[in-house]
């Protein structure tokens, strides 16, 4: 196949993976888009056989490998629940990451096959890119590898920091630049591995003293770096299907990430220098605690809920922990016999990961049309009789409107405390990741109900 | 003067960039866990790189560090595409309007 027909191939499909990502504009088109997005790399799959055109017994082993690696993945697939949604990208990220860098360790030993010159005497345009595919591929991969310990709860969610950490990452960023230049002028391989190395190193110090609840910033800015690090392969391969995909992954996450930061009120360098929540912690569990709230049962809840009209529901990472979303689910469909009008309310950074709680949602069977994002929801509270927050706190709480001292100050929050009355399922009084207590629990239409998100759900039902 | 053909590569980069920029703005927010998915999935397209290297100047059975790498990135990309785009099938699955069962 003539290279001019491949790229024109290449330009297909990059354009049909610009209308997979279209086509998630809406439920109704997102599964064409999906399609269209298979479609595509079917295409520039098939294109580069055709076009390597070498059809030895070394494809054979092409294919195995192929398909040794799509059973993994086709198994994963079906078998991750959708809980661990925010792991699982996390894990493939990492992928994405390593095999750019593998691409970019193959080509700078054998640069022949990608016509970019020989071993020593690599063009510059060329190694300058590898340099920058591998780099960012690697800082992928291990920034990814944390993400992913951490949200397993492998490694513990809490920030991990050290003196002079910025500094430090500061001087390692510093030394890529100079190691790329040191490779770009003698060609010398000692260069490409320290600069790797350091790369991998600096993908984990980025992510170890980020936060547990910051991971939806994290796993949006990793998200965006793989397609850095997919855009730097594809300038080095001149094919433009991969740099497409590159631009395109790259801006869709720093996007998420921009939505997650403001969801937060925080700037991206605060998320990214990272220790938050870990300062706060101790001072949070003085003589406040001691305030009395009222404390209530199932049987309550049920009661209150009973005699609403409107109840707005409010998830939160809690119910993903405690895999409530079927049982909220009945209970909702309980209410609604009841013809009580129920809605949930979702909050940009409730959950791990952008748009974490629609999919829990989507997998309990509630229709995306009684789902709202928190501008379109806030000011149905007022006129709400009851708001059931289930695993959420921060996101509710009223200091970040008005108590400029509160560190989440400022933050965007869903107007709970204007329901008539609110019922806060918690585990425990403790407060939330920012380590901030939150007023709501002391209020007089405030019943708290102590218990796992799912059992008490369970309970609620079951008296309604 | 002719012009680079890298120049005409970092065309289509930098729009590439902007119609990213505003088709993931229309993203809807309730779908932005696919979005994510699908992205893994697409950028997985590195595996034409990895397919060159597993297969280059490789006639004999003689294999190099070169096309072993190339492999290994075949496999990795391949959980990802394979992966990807299935777990994002099976999430959007579970956004079909859902006929009201009253």
């Amino acid at each position: 196949m003539s290279a001019n027909l491949s790229a024109i191939f290449y330009l297909i499909s990059g354009v049909l993976f610009i209308l997979a990502l279209r086509g998630l504009s809406s439920p109704e088109t997102s599964r064409q888009g999906n399609f269209f997005g298979i479609l595509g790399m079917i295409i520039a799959i098939t294109v580069t056989f055709l076009s390597v055109g070498n059809f030895s017994s070394g494809l054979i082993y092409v294919l195995i490998f192929l398909l040794i690696g799509g059973l993994i993945g086709a198994f994963i697939a079906y078998k991750i629940p959708m809980t661990a949604m925010p792991e699982l990208v996390a894990g493939f990220h990492s992928l994405v990451g390593l095999s750019a860098v593998l691409v970019a360790v193959s080509a700078f030993l054998n640069p022949e096959a990608f016509n970019l010159g020989s071993p020593g005497s690599i063009k510059l345009a060329s190694l300058i890119e590898m340099s920058i595919g591998a780099a960012v591929g690697a800082i992928t991969f291990s920034g990814s590898i944390i993400a992913f310990l951490k949200l397993q709860g492998i490694m513990s969610g809490s920030p991990i920091t050290f003196r002079g950490q910025h500094l430090f990452n500061a001087f390692l960023l510093i030394s890529i630049v100079a190691l790329t230049y040191l490779l770009c002028s003698t060609q010398s391989s000692n260069f490409f591995w320290v600069l790797l190395a350091v790369s991998f190193l600096i993908g984990f110090l980025l992510i170890i003293p980020i936060g547990g609840a910051d991971m939806p910033v994290v796993i949006s800015m990793l998200n965006s770096y793989s397609g850095w690090a997919a855009a730097g392969i594809g300038f080095t391969l001149e094919n433009s299907a991969l740099i497409i995909t590159g631009a395109l992954v790259g801006s869709s996450g720093a996007i998420l990430s921009y939505i997650m930061c403001k969801g937060m009120n925080r700037s991206f360098f605060n998320v990214i220098l990272g220790g938050f929540g870990a300062t706060e912690q101790t001072s949070s569990s003085g003589d406040k605690d001691r305030r009395p709230v009222k404390n209530g049962n199932a049987e309550d809840a049920a009661f209150l809920m009973k005699n609403a009209s409107s109840v707005i529901i409010v998830p939160g990472y809690g119910m993903a922990v405690a895999q409530a979303q079927h049982a909220l689910r009945e209970m909702v469909d309980t209410l609604k016999k009841n013809d009580i009008k129920v809605t949930y309310a979702i909050h940009p950074v409730a959950g791990r990961m952008p748009g974490h709680m629609n999919v829990l949602l989507a997998e309990a069977n509630v229709p995306y049309d009684e789902v709202f994002e928190l501008e379109e929801i806030n000011n149905d509270f007022a006129n709400a009789d009851v708001a059931f927050v289930i695993g959420a706190n921060d996101v509710t709480n009223p200091a970040a409107k008005n108590d400029p001292q509160s560190p989440i100050y400022g933050m965007p929050v869903l107007d709970v405390e204007k329901c008539k009355s609110v019922l806060f399922v918690k585990r425990s009084l403790s407060p939330g990741y920012a380590g901030i207590d939150n007023d709501l629990f002391y209020k007089e239409n405030t019943l708290m109900l102590f218990a796992d998100a799912k059992k008490m759900t369970e309970d609620i039902t079951k008296n309604l | 003067m002719e012009i680079d053909p890298f120049i005409f590569r970092l065309s289509i980069f930098i729009l590439s960039i902007f119609i990213g920029y505003y088709v993931v703005w229309s993203v809807t927010p309730s779908l932005h866990t696919p979005l994510m998915s699908v992205t893994n999935a697409i950028s997985s397209v590195i595996i034409v790189g990895a397919i060159i290297a597993g297969l280059a100047g490789n006639s004999d059975n003689n294999f190099t560090i070169s096309n072993i790498l190339g492999l290994l990135a075949i496999s990795l990309a391949a959980v990802n595409i394979f992966g990807g785009f299935l777990v994002t099938q099976r999430m959007l699955q579970m956004y079909k309007k859902k006929k009201k069962d009253k």
